[in-house]
């Protein structure tokens, strides 16, 4: 368990605690401050010492995050956070590793760093900030832009096929996967909390609103006045129920999921599908982060959270053994080994 | 039986092996190199072998060597051998040119069949023909021998026709006049857990041996002269282990544990072998998905509080560049190892060069110091990689240490070092809940910033590549501090250059002629300066082992000569960094790109013009 490796702090910690002493320079209305404050939040509740938080971030306007709060913190390059927060927490097991990334930044230039943190399982909590967007430079389409998106630097629309990041996720064979809405900073709270204790490496997706270069690009699931019909509120050992009326639910058919309304053709509430984030296999968890409006809902909250052996934990193992067993306990003893003579 | 057995003493032999990649060569010759060592001779070898793991059966692609010097003194391999084991004919077509007129040829007619001589490119038989006129050609029934012996012990045909190379070696072993009992104990220690095969390979070898008793060529045989080194314990050891093994023992000394991010590449992959071995030192060793990721671990696990390192080669090194202009930023330590190859691109993968200086020195964004060291030999691989660790940990900045193919490969006798005469190693570690501690508040004297370690209590800060305030470490995009930070990270690194260990001049102190060189070529320099002695002229000689900073005597050893001539394995970078560096002095150059070091031949031919 990631708690046992972790010192926890002796006294209760309060958000400003992690308050940073820097201006925070997002655009206002970005979506970028609900989540901030939502970490703020959930840093004294993970319980951890303060010392043994640590940012990573790598480059695009989400990974400034590491200025704004007050942990021990990387900015680094483009692309590269998920293999220097591998080294950080490979390195000392006794930090709490945070990625603040972006779609840019870990599914462009560190395409191959994310999936391979992934399938490593390393233990370490990615927040990917999904703007579908570059916004730091200004407004060119993302890896996660929708075909035919028209933005800077595709006049005429986007002739590429968008990453699902969940679809990614699960295909480098994600223990944890989780989507929030940088509208509900209570919520984003919650999923980091669970994110924070699940061992192994944790992606949450953050849908987060560009109000400069990409306004509205969330708004088919976040508007208010069909909301209730495009957000799934996933709850562990729950039936998925959604809707205005509380009456729509989905429920597991013969080619895959179906979205069906209770009361109707014979559909009660235990015909629907019961959230089980635990499952080890990923077949059903794969379905419901595929799912997007006009035909299903948008999944939110903890998608996938299952138990598989971490990198981190396996690695430290090896060195257990290897020192209790190895011939070798020093470098002395190494210098000497095999074939030696005096001259 | 030969009768009246003489024994010559010789200095030196160089003998080299060589067959087709998957025959055996690169055992062959490590068994022979250890048991002369073992016989008390000095050792230098090198393995000789092809970027394709098996290339077609009898082709010139897929030959494979592996050249050994024993003797008295062996700094080099050896420009020519005086006894080429060849166990085919492509073998022998491919690496003929560098026997000695008048050397040993031991091949086997048994492979010398149609087929065979075909593939090597022959159209006659050479065994036959008058192509080995001017050697001395021992071509016995060799795998027909060896399988005799091995079948008749109950072996399958097929593994006992592999015991061939077994059978030449206990041939060879004869002419140096060697003792069976060390080869046999180093087999059954290698086949510990099949004692059959060694069983079998040991009977193979003493029927080699005693079959070259028979032969009336081998009448009179040689006593190779014993090494002439200072009293210690001696093992063989390759650059690329050296360099393993020293960054152990700069972890050790320094108390912080090793993290090495690494990637596969020819021919640094052995360091990431080497350290992966060793989990019960501590040393964390993580394979990564590139190089990138590589080099990007190793910043994070340095952030953390490691000795951090990466190895790689030229190809690598590229990749790492933007990784590394983050670590000269963020003021990290990190040991960069480039075990240069053949260049540019992939190049000659498996082949030796020194053509990465230019990219060491300048090769990334910005004004991005970093310190630069290379490597003298397999056994200074270890001291380098030390000094590199203590360097960029005592000084909170990339190091990056140049090794090549050549001497990461070959191996030397190293006398072994005790850990507790190293130096000791003191990272500025900030104590915790120091008040004054702030990211980029700077040593007055060394302008080193101290390392605050995540998890220690009250030092909790934010570190980038985005240029930060001096002292606070807040970004900023303030000209003047811009400036100041800039210089303050290349005086930092330029600072060094009179706290490190003076240049030191061998031969002559002043003169006629300053041989200039840095890296691996320093054998064969030191070599060919010994051979052109008597010629009444002052030759010295500056070996750089510190290239960024170069020492500050620099330009006081320049200045005693008359002639300086820079000697290295590509166009002259390190001569353009000199006349960067210290214009006031007339640099002739001696360059060779050829995937190959300096022959002892070559380099007298080119001092001898210097000095006409």
């Amino acid at each position: 368990m990631s708690y046992n490796t972790i010192e926890r702090s002796k006294e209760q910690l309060t958000k400003e605690d992690f308050a940073s002493d820097q201006m925070v320079k997002w655009c206002p209305g970005c979506g970028n401050h609900a989540i901030l404050a939502a970490i703020e939040n959930v840093f004294p509740q993970i319980g951890y010492k303060k010392e043994n938080f640590c940012f990573v971030s790598g480059i695009g306007c989400s990974s400034r995050f590491p200025y704004y709060v007050n942990t021990y913190g990387f900015h680094s390059i483009h692309g590269r956070a998920n293999a220097i927060a591998t080294g950080v927490r490979l390195f000392n097991r006794g930090l709490s590793v945070w990625v603040a990334t972006g779609d840019g930044d870990s599914l462009a230039i560190g395409g191959n760093h994310f999936i391979h943190v992934i399938r490593r399982n390393i233990d370490i909590n990615i927040m990917l900030f999904n703007n579908e967007i570059y916004g730091l430079t200004k407004g060119q389409y993302s890896p996660t832009s929708p075909l035919g998106k028209v933005t800077k630097s595709s006049p005429q629309g986007t002739i590429e096929h968008p990453f699902t990041v969940g679809e990614l996720v699960l295909g480098a064979q994600g223990t944890f996967f989780a989507r929030v809405l940088d509208t509900n900073s209570k919520f984003i709270s919650e999923v980091m909390l669970e994110a924070a204790k699940h061992d192994g490496t944790s992606v949450v997706e953050m849908l987060q609103n560009c109000i400069i270069f990409n306004d509205g690009a969330h708004k088919y699931i976040t508007a208010k006045e069909n909301r209730d019909d495009t957000q799934l509120y996933l709850k562990q050992g729950e039936p998925m129920i959604f809707g205005k009326d509380r009456n729509k639910g989905i429920k597991l058919g013969e080619h895959g999921l179906e979205v069906v309304t209770v009361g109707e053709n014979g559909i009660a509430e235990t015909d629907l599908l019961v959230h089980d984030m635990y499952r080890f296999d990923p077949g059903i968890h794969l379905m419901l982060a595929k799912m997007k409006p006009p035909h299903f809902p948008i999944a939110l909250g903890v998608i996938r959270s299952a138990n598989a052996p971490t990198y981190d934990q396996l690695l430290a193992n090896q060195i257990d053994e290897a020192q209790a067993t190895g011939k070798i306990k020093c470098v002395d003893d190494l210098l000497n080994s095999g074939d030696t003579w005096e001259i | 039986m030969a009768q009246n057995k003489q024994i010559h003493e010789k200095d030196s032999v160089v003998v080299k092996f060589v067959g087709d990649s998957g025959d055996g060569m690169q055992l062959l010759g490590t068994l022979f190199s250890d048991t002369a060592a073992l016989m008390g001779n000095d050792i230098a070898t090198f393995p000789d072998y092809p970027a394709e793991i098996r290339a077609p059966h009898n082709s010139i692609a897929g030959v494979s060597g592996f050249q050994v010097h024993i003797g008295k003194e062996t700094r080099i391999i050896g420009d020519s051998c005086d006894v080429l084991v060849a166990m085919n004919p492509a073998s022998l077509k491919a690496n003929l040119k560098w026997v000695r007129k008048g050397g040993v040829i031991l091949t086997d007619i048994d492979a010398y069949n149609a087929g065979a001589l075909e593939k090597a490119g022959y159209s006659s038989n050479p065994l036959e023909d008058s192509t080995l006129s001017s050697y001395m050609v021992v071509s016995p029934a060799i795998t027909t021998m060896a399988k005799e012996t091995a079948m008749a012990l109950g072996m399958d045909v097929k593994d006992a026709a592999r015991t061939k190379n077994m059978f030449c070696l206990g041939m060879i072993y004869y002419i140096f006049n060697f003792d069976l009992d060390i080869p046999f104990k180093l087999l059954d220690k290698r086949f510990a857990k099949k004692p059959g095969v060694s069983d079998v390979n040991k009977k193979v070898m003493e029927k080699g041996f005693n079959f070259a008793e028979t032969l009336e060529v081998f009448a009179s045989t040689c006593h190779i002269a014993k090494v002439n080194l200072p009293k210690g314990r001696y093992r063989n050891i390759t650059g690329n282990t050296a360099t393993a093994w020293g960054l152990l023992a700069a972890a050790e000394r320094s108390g912080h544990k090793l993290f090495l991010g690494s990637y596969p590449i020819t021919p640094a992959t052995d360091i990431l072998i080497e350290l992966a071995k060793h989990k019960s030192l501590g040393a964390k060793v993580f394979q990564a998905e590139d190089e990138i990721a590589g080099i990007c671990s190793a910043i994070g696990a340095s952030f953390a509080g490691a000795l951090a390192c990466t190895s790689t080669s030229g190809p690598g090194l590229s990749l790492k560049t933007e990784a590394l202009g983050l670590a000269v930023m963020a003021e990290l330590p990190l040991v960069v190892v480039d075990v240069q190859r053949g260049g540019p691109s992939t190049g000659l993968p498996t082949k030796t060069e020194q053509a990465d200086l230019g990219m060491a020195l300048f090769g990334r964004n910005g004004e991005a110091q970093c310190i630069v060291v290379a490597a003298a030999s397999p056994g200074d691989c270890f001291y380098q990689a030390f000094n590199a660790a203590k360097l960029a940990m005592e000084n909170m900045t990339p190091v990056i240490l140049l090794t090549d193919g050549y001497i990461g490969q070959g191996s030397e006798l190293f006398r072994i070092p005790k850990i507790a005469d190293m130096p000791t190693i003191t990272p500025p570690v900030a104590k915790a809940n120091d008040p004054d501690y702030t990211p980029y508040r700077r040593d007055a004297e060394t302008l080193v910033r101290q390392w605050a370690i995540p998890g220690t209590e009250g030092l909790r800060h934010r570190i980038g590549g985005l240029e930060k305030t001096d002292i606070y470490g807040a970004v900023s995009t303030d000209p003047q501090n811009h400036a100041l930070m800039v210089q303050n990270r290349k005086d930092k690194v330029m600072r060094l250059a009179s706290r490190i260990p003076k240049q030191e001049v061998m031969g002559e102190p002043e003169g006629d002629l300053l041989l200039v060189s840095w890296g691996s070529t320093k054998g064969q320099i030191q070599t060919a300066i010994k051979e052109v002695q008597g010629t009444g002229k002052k030759i010295g000689h500056a070996h750089f082992t510190n290239i960024m900073p170069l020492p500050a005597n620099t330009a006081d050893i320049f200045k005693r000569f008359k002639n300086i001539l820079v000697c290295e394995l590509n166009g002259g970078q390190f001569a353009g960094y000199l006349r960067m560096t210290h214009p006031q002095y007339q640099y002739q150059q001696c360059n060779k790109i050829q995937g190959l070091p300096f022959t002892v031949e070559e380099l007298v031919n080119v001092i001898k013009n210097q000095i006409k």
